[in-house]
């Protein structure tokens, strides 16, 4: 069933709308959205509601993809790089069956791409949007509870406090070890919690050419770097960012420049390391036998 | 040397004009009518009984409590004595955070307390844009040795230090960016009376030392005789008496102030 415009798609599956929210509903997801766009960086607040799906996932990056999701999308949906868990699954299905979107494990082929945890690999275009659920969306949120004071700070550009953590990084392990959801800055004005992605990933936000969406469920916040915006991850002169590197390439498809999940093999301890990215991963492999 | 040789009596503008300031709580009077000038290099001590005001003078001058009435003028450095409740926030937190200084009197007011000695110190550089490791380090060293807490306590906790090195601390803390103000609530309230000495003794060195201007919180007639070059002596809310601290002390004119200075002397 692949309906053609939102009208048809009322009916693809009783008694559920299309993308399963209300209309009024996405509409005010989309308006907070829109200012999310207008503002790189800033939290914008909206009324998020309740999903139907898995618990442990979290909901913010569902309901801007089904805020934003039309009937001509293909979607993609990663959890840690991998198309085939669980959660990506049943998500992928869902939006199969409450949006009637065609959906792909392919990077390349996907208009809209909803992410947990990694970028993928392959450099994304302009014709593309990335969706990433959020877990906490105030990356002041560690050095100050109260919401009424984050709000101020990020007013007022008063960042001292992320480059504190960063020093005590430095002071108690001898390098910033800080290696998730490492903290950047917008357009030179909004520190922003990239999403538990690793550090690797960081690079990519910068002048992405794809449009870049953050929902938080929980807290029920929603922000964004536009296409081609400066993100910058935070750091000191003589401590710069550093990617995380690895000695081994992929045990699979012998890459050497994407991120490596280490995974246990047999019963004897015996690990190896491969793309966490497994669409990546696949079509390397099969170029690679193509080629030989 | 006397207290008062410190203060720049050369100076053409007060640091501080203060104008009938008041802040009441509701009906209640927190403090009322008060007026004075802060000389660059001066410290000024407000005593009183607990209750008369003291603390709510404290914040309302130091920018953290709305006045009912009055003005406290500031000399900015850009643009001369300005009324610090007319500026913008982020000017008046900007003033707060690097030509000022506060030190509370529970230094876990004051500290962070979940990171370290030396992040406690270097925060307000990075605060005002440091982006150089290991300067930032170096100059939390420097404080540390200045408010006389060993180095090898710069990755330490606050937590596992003693009441008066966290206080020590806490003035290293301020006094980082070189501020020209502080204010001080009890420093050295809760503190044993030995460990008491060593922090006046050091608070005495610093003031004189970075010529600081100083207001100072205490009901502690001894600290205020040994740091306040000039005392305002508080009641009910109201000034009843103020001058030079050693006057003050030694021939109190208001009967207010005369039991004060008996009743310490009993002690
Ligand atoms: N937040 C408040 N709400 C209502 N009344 C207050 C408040 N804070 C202080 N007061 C009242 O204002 C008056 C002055 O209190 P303040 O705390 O300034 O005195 P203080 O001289 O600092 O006393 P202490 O030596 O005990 O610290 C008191 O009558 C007090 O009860
Ligand atoms: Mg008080
Ligand atoms: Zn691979």
């Amino acid at each position: 069933m692949q309906p053609n415009d939102a009208t048809q798609a009322q009916d693809t599956l009783d008694g559920y709308n299309f993308a399963y929210l209300d209309e009024q509903t996405k509409r005010m997801i989309r308006r907070a959205t829109l200012k999310a766009v207008a503002i790189p960086g800033y939290q914008v607040p909206f009324a998020g509601r309740e999903m139907p799906l898995p618990y442990g996932w979290g909901t913010g990056g569902i309901q801007v993809t089904a805020a934003v999701i039309g009937p001509d999308d293909t979607l993609k949906v990663i959890d840690q790089g991998a198309d085939d868990t669980t959660n990506a699954v049943s998500i992928r299905r869902f939006f199969a069956r409450t949006a009637g979107v065609a959906t792909t494990e392919r990077t390349t082929q996907a208009s809209l791409i909803q992410t947990r945890h990694r970028i993928p690999e392959a450099p994304l275009t302009e014709d593309q949007i990335l969706v990433y659920q959020v877990p906490i969306p105030e990356p002041l949120r560690w050095m100050e509870a109260r919401e009424s004071e984050t709000r101020k700070m990020h007013a007022l550009e008063e960042y001292g406090v992320m480059h504190v953590k960063l020093y005590e990084d430095i002071a108690h392990l001898g390098r910033i070890a800080t290696s998730y959801d490492y903290p950047v800055r917008v357009n030179g004005r909004y520190v922003m919690a990239p999403s538990p992605i690793p550090k690797f990933d960081n690079p990519k936000m910068d002048m992405m050419p794809a449009l870049q969406l953050f929902g938080a469920g929980r807290e029920k916040r929603i922000y964004a770097v536009p296409p081609y915006t400066r993100v910058e991850s935070l750091d000191f002169e003589d401590h710069p960012f550093e990617v995380q590197a690895w000695d081994e390439a992929c045990a699979l498809c012998g890459a050497t420049d994407s991120y490596l999940d280490e995974v246990v093999i047999d019963d004897a301890g015996g690990r190896m390391f491969v793309c966490s990215d497994t669409d990546h991963c696949t079509q390397r492999t099969a170029s690679r036998e193509a080629a030989e | 040397m006397t207290a008062a040789a410190a203060m720049d009596l050369s100076a053409e503008t007060p640091l501080l004009r203060v104008r009938d300031l008041t802040r009441l709580y509701g009906d209640r009077v927190g403090c009322e009518g008060v007026s004075f000038d802060l000389w660059p290099g001066e410290v000024l001590g407000i005593v009183g009984e607990s209750g008369s005001g003291k603390t709510t003078l404290l914040n309302t001058l130091s920018a953290r409590l709305e006045p009912s009435a009055g003005t406290v003028e500031y000399d900015t450095r850009d643009a001369g004595l300005t009324d610090i409740y007319q500026l913008s926030e982020p000017r008046r937190r900007l003033l707060t955070r690097t030509d000022w200084g506060i030190v509370h009197q529970n230094p876990r007011d004051g500290l962070r307390m979940g990171v370290s000695a030396g992040a406690n110190i270097g925060e307000r550089l990075m605060a005002v844009g440091a982006r150089h490791y290991g300067n930032i380090r170096a100059d939390a060293l420097d404080w540390m040795g200045r408010v006389e807490i060993r180095d090898e306590r710069v990755d330490d906790l606050p937590r596992t230090f003693s009441g008066g090195m966290q206080q020590r601390l806490q003035i290293a803390r301020n006094l980082v960016t070189g501020p020209r103000l502080v204010f001080m609530d009890e420093p050295t309230g809760g503190l044993d009376v030995s460990v008491q000495a060593r922090l006046l003794d050091l608070l005495r060195s610093l003031v004189t030392g970075m010529r600081l201007s100083v207001i100072l919180v205490t009901h502690d007639l001894a600290v205020a005789r040994l740091l306040a070059h000039r005392l305002m002596v508080m009641k009910d809310g109201r000034v009843v008496e103020q001058g030079l601290t050693d006057q003050v002390l030694d021939d109190p004119h208001h009967p207010y102030t005369q039991l004060l200075v008996s009743s310490v002397l009993q002690v």
